[in-house]
């Protein structure tokens, strides 16, 4: 059993020291491109949390009644709940009725029917966020799902998709056109009652992407859905649920950024895997919501419940660079049900400033001789708090599972702080447990030596992250592993003397 | 090439250098010899501009141009090179990217072209014959588990690449053996031309025995407290440096 372990930056002993903290310093002043305000007209429902709401929401998406039962059960779960307060994370406590529940773009009341008919303030904000929505612009080979405070306002290439059977839709559309498939598998993986910010979500939930892969298919494009906040004072809210059918394959990728705001915001997300017997999901997440300032003023918090379960044979890839959001608290899992399935989760955490994450994985196997990896990699610069958390639960009946789980931690500066809280729980004794956990720092003389090459400190920052990341990122799918990089550049990017 | 005035520089509050002056002509090469704590690194140090080198007198003039404020990557890329006496290990950076990273600011800034991708691997591939270093030595992280030796000619090879106008070498022979000294003193010995200088800063007269300097300092207290050709590091070899100390103290 590996024991919990906490490391704030050593003082460095060099002479230059004092010097060193004053430069780290200007070269992780933060910037975030993404912090913009598209000015456009909603309609948002006023603040509070009632029944009443959660009709409306159900109301305004023409959902049927069984979809609006589920949804009042889980609000009364969710009344029973209380907010965890496990995590190495602090804030003030939420007040769920500041926040409104529900935001949409007026003009998309009238459901508009092709891209030429979606208001062009809108396609302008997606196109300055790099994600244009005209096909023949978009990046080729990439299906884009697009979402606007709570509902969706495109999805691309659904025809090109619908050929090989791929069905790639909001949501809220799967559950007028495919509820067979919805009510199978909403809440199969994260159940309602599952946790305090899954319940209220499940009560609440806005647009978000539903996917099928039918059997023996393999996705012809990437899927990818980016979410934007854009609305004042408002909550997202989003609902995934991703299907892949015995032995298809899928790769998605979700992307996320919001306005720069000095209230904090609520971003409280359910991501739900099928992976069906033999069949692959990938999932990867560049998650970029507002930070806050240097300060710790504004910033999303982001507490998010991702799960898949994989079926005999199944495989299921969870990669996620994280670098926005105040407060990260999110566990993307594999629950190793079928025997031979293989759970992965490969992630980079970036924390900056009073940026606070609680992130890592549960693996948890049921099967015999299933497989999990974990690779963790933590960055904490200024003031941030980083923490890698972990479950790897052995089931008595998972006869040689193997896990092996590699947690690195990186230092900039010296005032923040990375924790390691692994848990480890096998009950087979055949199974292979290993845990591996390095801390290291940025130092002086490292930015010294890049720095007497002609390479300034910012560059050699920035190179010496990426090289801490490279294993994580070569998951991405490659388009988005450059993207990824860059965002740690921008993240890094400061005035540096 | 370099002229130091004058110079004065604090390290922590302390005076370690106390009225510096020396004169580097082009195409020459200057050792630096002196007992331990005499201030041979913090020259090395102040001249490439490390941070918490304080210089708070004198001036550091690089052909003809003052660069006592300069960052040490803008005196880089006018052409100064400090070899390290203990290089550091930047693990997961890749001594190839480094390397790319490294001559691209340098060679940009000097208005010479950028080599591209197949002649910069290359050039790479022919300095590590060079110094004798296995070309597996690339792909791996910057002096990431090298050995000592290893590292040094690791510092060599990169001083190939860059062509400097000055290279500074801060104790490069300190722990290596015969073999790897010769490799180091190759690598200087190829660059020495009417063009380039040296700065050997050295404990001992063995490194001077493969790259024959044209003129040997001792440096005592702060300041140089003598200058000669090259006899004179075998006169240090022979008496030791104590009578110059006192030299110093009296002086």
């Amino acid at each position: 059993m590996s024991e919990p372990s906490s490391h704030q930056a050593p003082r460095p002993a060099d002479p230059a020291g004092t010097e060193e903290a004053s430069h780290l310093d200007k070269v992780i002043a933060s910037s975030y491109e993404a912090g913009f305000v598209t000015a456009i007209e909603s309609e948002t429902l006023p603040p509070g949390l009632s029944e009443d709401v959660i009709r409306h929401i159900s109301a305004k998406k023409n959902e049927p009644a069984w979809l609006l039962d589920w949804r009042l059960a889980a609000f009364r779960r969710w009344q029973g709940m209380t907010e965890p307060t496990w995590a190495h994370v602090h804030y003030p406590a939420v007040d769920f009725n500041a926040v409104s529940y529900y935001s949409a773009p007026k003009s998309m009341k009238d459901h508009p029917k092709s891209l030429d008919e979606v208001d062009p303030e809108l396609l302008r904000t997606y196109e300055k966020l790099g994600i244009p929505l005209a096909e023949q612009a978009a990046l080729a080979g990439v299906a884009v799902d697009a979402v606007f405070d709570s509902v969706s306002v495109a999805t691309t290439f659904r025809g090109k998709l619908a050929e090989a059977g791929v069905i790639f839709c909001p949501i809220s559309e799967a559950v007028r056109e495919y509820p067979e498939l919805v009510q199978k598998y909403l809440g199969s993986v994260v159940p309602q009652g599952d946790n305090f910010y899954a319940a209220l979500n499940s009560a609440v939930f806005s647009d978000g992407s539903f996917v099928y892969i039918p059997k023996n298919t393999r996705c012809p494009m990437e899927l990818s859905t980016y979410f934007r906040i854009n609305e004042a004072k408002t909550g997202q809210f989003e609902r995934t649920l991703i299907i892949a059918d015995e032995g298809s394959y899928v790769s998605y990728l979700e992307g996320c950024t919001a306005p720069m705001r000095d209230e904090n915001q609520l971003h409280a997300a359910v991501v739900e895997l099928v992976a069906l017997p033999g069949a692959q999901i990938k999932y990867s997440t560049v998650q970029n919501w507002y930070p806050g300032d240097e300060h710790g003023r504004g910033g999303i918090y982001n507490f998010v419940t991702k799960r898949g379960v994989c079926h005999d044979n199944a495989r299921i890839s969870w990669t996620q660079v994280e670098t926005g959001s105040a407060i990260t608290w999110k566990y993307p899992s594999v629950v190793l049900k079928g025997d031979n399935s293989v759970g992965e989760f490969y992630s980079v955490a970036l924390t900056r400033n009073l940026q606070q994450a609680d992130t890592g994985t549960k693996m948890i196997h049921l099967g015999r001789n299933t497989r999990s990896t974990i690779v963790s990699k933590g960055i904490s610069v200024g003031r941030s708090s980083n923490a890698y958390r972990g479950l790897v639960r052995i089931s008595p009946r998972a006869e040689n599972a193997r896990n092996h789980t590699q947690c690195d931690s990186l230092l900039i500066g010296d005032a923040c702080g990375a924790h390691t809280f692994p848990y480890i729980e096998s009950r087979n004794p055949t199974a292979t447990v290993e845990h591996e956990a390095t801390t290291s720092r940025v130092s002086e003389d490292q930015l010294f030596l890049c720095r007497a090459r002609g390479i300034d400190a910012e560059k050699a920052v920035s190179m010496i992250v990426n090289g801490f990341c490279k294993e994580v990122f070569k998951e991405l799918p490659m388009e988005f592993a450059v993207e990824a990089g860059k965002l740690l550049e921008v993240s890094l990017e400061g005035s540096v003397g | 090439m370099l002229e130091i005035r004058n110079l004065h520089a604090n390290v922590q509050g302390k005076e370690i250098l106390k009225g510096l002056s020396l004169t580097i002509g082009s195409g020459e090469v200057h050792a630096i010899m002196g007992p331990n704590g005499s201030g041979k690194s913090t020259l090395a140090a102040v001249l490439s501009g490390r941070d918490g080198y304080e210089v708070t007198a004198g001036e550091i003039l690089f052909n003809g141009e003052d660069i006592t404020g300069l960052a040490p990557e803008e005196r880089a890329r006018k052409g100064m090179f400090l070899a390290f006496q203990y290089p550091v290990e930047i693990p997961g950076v890749s001594n190839l990217e480094f390397l790319k990273a490294s001559l691209e600011q340098v060679r940009k800034a000097q208005g010479k072209d950028v080599w591209d991708a197949v002649t910069f691997m290359k050039k790479a591939r022919e300095a590590c014959t060079k110094v004798n270093l296995d070309q597996a030595f690339l792909k791996r992280g910057v002096n990431e588990g090298f050995s000592g030796g290893e590292k040094k000619r690791n510092e060599i090879m990169q001083m190939l690449l860059l062509e400097p106008a000055l290279g500074i070498l801060d104790e490069t022979d300190s722990g290596l053996d015969i073999d790897a000294l010769q490799v180091v003193a190759q690598g200087v010995n190829s660059l020495r031309d009417a063009g380039r200088s040296f700065v050997l800063v050295t404990h001992y007269q063995r490194l001077l025995d493969h790259i024959v300097p044209d003129h040997v300092h001792v440096l005592a207290g702060g300041r140089i407290v003598k200058s000669g050709g090259k006899e004179l590091a075998l006169e240090l070899e022979e008496k030791g440096y104590g009578w110059l100390k006192d030299a110093a103290a009296a002086g």
